[in-house]
């Protein structure tokens, strides 16, 4: 009988998989498919402290092993999650779940994060500074070790829970990213975000997404993720979530032995709806095949 | 939603570009007209959403129109060929709004849910009336089929072709004796129908979707009641929500 339990940031899970922010909702759609129960857990939709509409159509572009999407943070709004997202969602899961906060300025980061950490729900705080759909927020606090550091600071003075801070890979260096948010207090990275892409359509001869650029994801940028991760791994002693492209339990594997404690699964929802559920049951045959008996026991192996 | 695999019955062309595909398999996830599939196709990482025509206890009819290398990729499948499919999606027509006698329109392959709700009034009892539009006459398919139900539409080809000569919204311009308005096709067409419309009304629209089923908020329009998604709430908005 193998272990599949791990402990992100002092909080235990069940298996290490996470379904990842805006691929999962608010869970109530799978929810409806198979019980969520069975995930360790999941991070909801990115939150912001106003309601937003996000970016104009088109939002969504097809490539070679995965999709660009530019939906610019869609959300009704801290307060619509706190008094409407998060009732009906303690109706399907009972687990901690992760909050994913998005913002446009310090101020407004902490505020969203000091009134999610309220919630009892909420396991753990996913800073996301890292979204590359939306203009002077998101991506350009996380490209800056020294913004990624105040971001951390102004969270972790107004929350007593977990905080997890979403990184992009859009950076020359994000280890270093990674190690200034270490030293500012933050509890746990994970990584990576979207990277940056286009298409062209052709019978247009324009840009194919409105907003002219969007994050990809799918099982392309899984080698980028788990080179990054084992970068970042090398350069903090606090848990890292590995996220990008993981669409099996032999690729869970990969990210652990990079030095993921947990990860997140993103894209594959969106193709699969069951492939969360999928992947956490396919987990016990793939760790006995390499003979892997405690997961916690591989996390960072590959070093 | 359900998620299932569908075996092809058929998979044919009616005209250069627009096919008719048969799927069989599991279709108790459809609640009415105007719902679609989401076929999952080898190569292809995204999967292809596709309104629905008509439905059964086990069988599923699609056309489709080639339009890139995924739907171009589809007319090589074969009968026995079995695809992923992911049922029962999206918000279809509401008939009880209908009243005795619906004007139908749709525009090139918008056709396919106005057929599949023009069964389904006509089992209702009630007669609606139908404007179909297409470029040319080469274009034009599945007139038969609405004939075959004892109707005659009013056919339209851009370039006068075929029937009369002119878009839906000429055929459209003498009408009021209509009850309520469904349409489906191009965004230019549907505007330009809403402006002549005079009675309530319902539009299935496009859009490029991530999932099909609500939860990656890639196909999201605004709306007069806020941010709507298309795979979820829609594809049948009433047309009062809509904002052009």
């Amino acid at each position: 009988m193998v272990n599949t339990a791990v402990n992100l940031c002092g909080v235990g899970l069940d298996n290490p998989v996470l379904a990842a922010s805006g691929t999962f909702g608010y869970g109530y759609e799978f929810a409806e498919l198979y019980d969520i129960n069975c995930l360790g857990s999941f991070s909801f939709k990115g939150t912001t402290s106003q309601a937003r509409t996000g970016n104009p159509q088109p939002r969504i572009a097809e490539c070679a092993q995965g999709m660009l999407n530019a939906v610019g943070l869609q959300n009704p709004g801290v307060e619509a999650v706190i008094n409407q997202e998060l009732p009906r969602l303690a109706q399907v899961f009972h687990k901690p779940v992760m909050a994913n906060v998005s913002g446009f300025s310090i101020e407004e980061y902490a505020e969203t994060c000091r009134l999610l950490d309220a919630q009892p729900q909420v396991g753990w705080l996913e800073v996301n500074i890292s979204c590359p759909n939306v203009h002077g927020g998101g991506m350009s606090f996380g490209a800056d070790p020294a913004l990624a550091a105040q971001v951390v600071r102004a969270v972790k003075a107004v929350t007593t829970k977990p905080v997890i801070m979403k990184l992009s890979p859009n950076v020359t260096d994000i280890a270093a990213i990674a190690r200034a948010c270490e030293e500012a207090g933050a509890d746990g990275v994970s990584l990576i975000n979207t990277l940056l892409g286009m298409r062209i359509d052709l019978k247009r001869k324009r840009p194919l997404l409105a907003n002219t650029t969007g994050g990809l994801s799918g099982p392309a940028v899984f080698s980028v993720a788990l080179r990054m991760v084992y970068a970042v791994y090398e350069a903090v002693s606090i848990p890292i979530v590995g996220v990008g492209g993981i669409s099996s339990a032999e690729d869970v594997l990969e990210m652990l032995l990079a030095g993921a404690t947990a990860v997140e699964i993103g894209a594959a929802n969106l193709v699969n709806p069951y492939a969360c559920r999928d992947i956490i049951a396919a987990l016990p045959e793939a760790m006995e095949k390499y003979g892997i008996q405690n997961l916690t026991d591989i996390i960072g192996g590959a070093h | 939603m359900k998620q299932g695999i569908f075996t092809i019955g058929e998979n044919r062309p009616l005209t250069g570009d627009v096919y008719e595909m048969t799927l069989l398999g599991d279709c108790s996830a459809f609640t009415g007209p105007g719902q679609f599939l989401n076929l999952r196709l080898e190569g292809k990482f995204l999967r292809r959403p596709i309104s629905v025509c008509s439905y059964e206890a086990e069988r599923v009819t699609i056309l489709y129109k080639i339009l890139g290398s995924g739907t171009a990729g589809m007319t090589a499948l074969r009968p026995g060929d079995r695809l992923d499919v992911l049922t029962g999606l999206g918000k279809g027509f509401d008939t009880a709004k209908s009243g005795p006698a619906p004007l139908l329109v749709a525009g090139g392959v918008g056709l396919p849910p106005i057929y599949g709700l023009c069964r389904t009034l006509l089992a209702e009892g009630k007669r609606p009336a139908v404007i179909l539009g297409f470029n040319r006459a080469a274009d034009i398919f599945y007139l038969d089929k609405f004939e075959a139900l004892g109707l005659a539409p009013v056919l339209c080809t851009a370039d006068g072709s075929g029937g009369q000569r002119g878009l839906v919204t000429d055929a459209m311009a003498g009408l009021d004796d209509y009850t309520y308005l469904y349409a489906c096709g191009p965004t230019a067409m549907l505007r330009g129908i809403d402006a002549l419309a005079r009675t309530g009304g319902q539009y299935s629209l496009e859009a490029r979707m991530g999932c099909g089923f609500g939860a990656c908020m890639g196909c999201t329009i605004e709306t007069r009641s806020g941010p709507r998604r298309v795979c979820r709430e829609g594809p049948v908005f009433d047309r009062e929500e809509l904002l052009w």
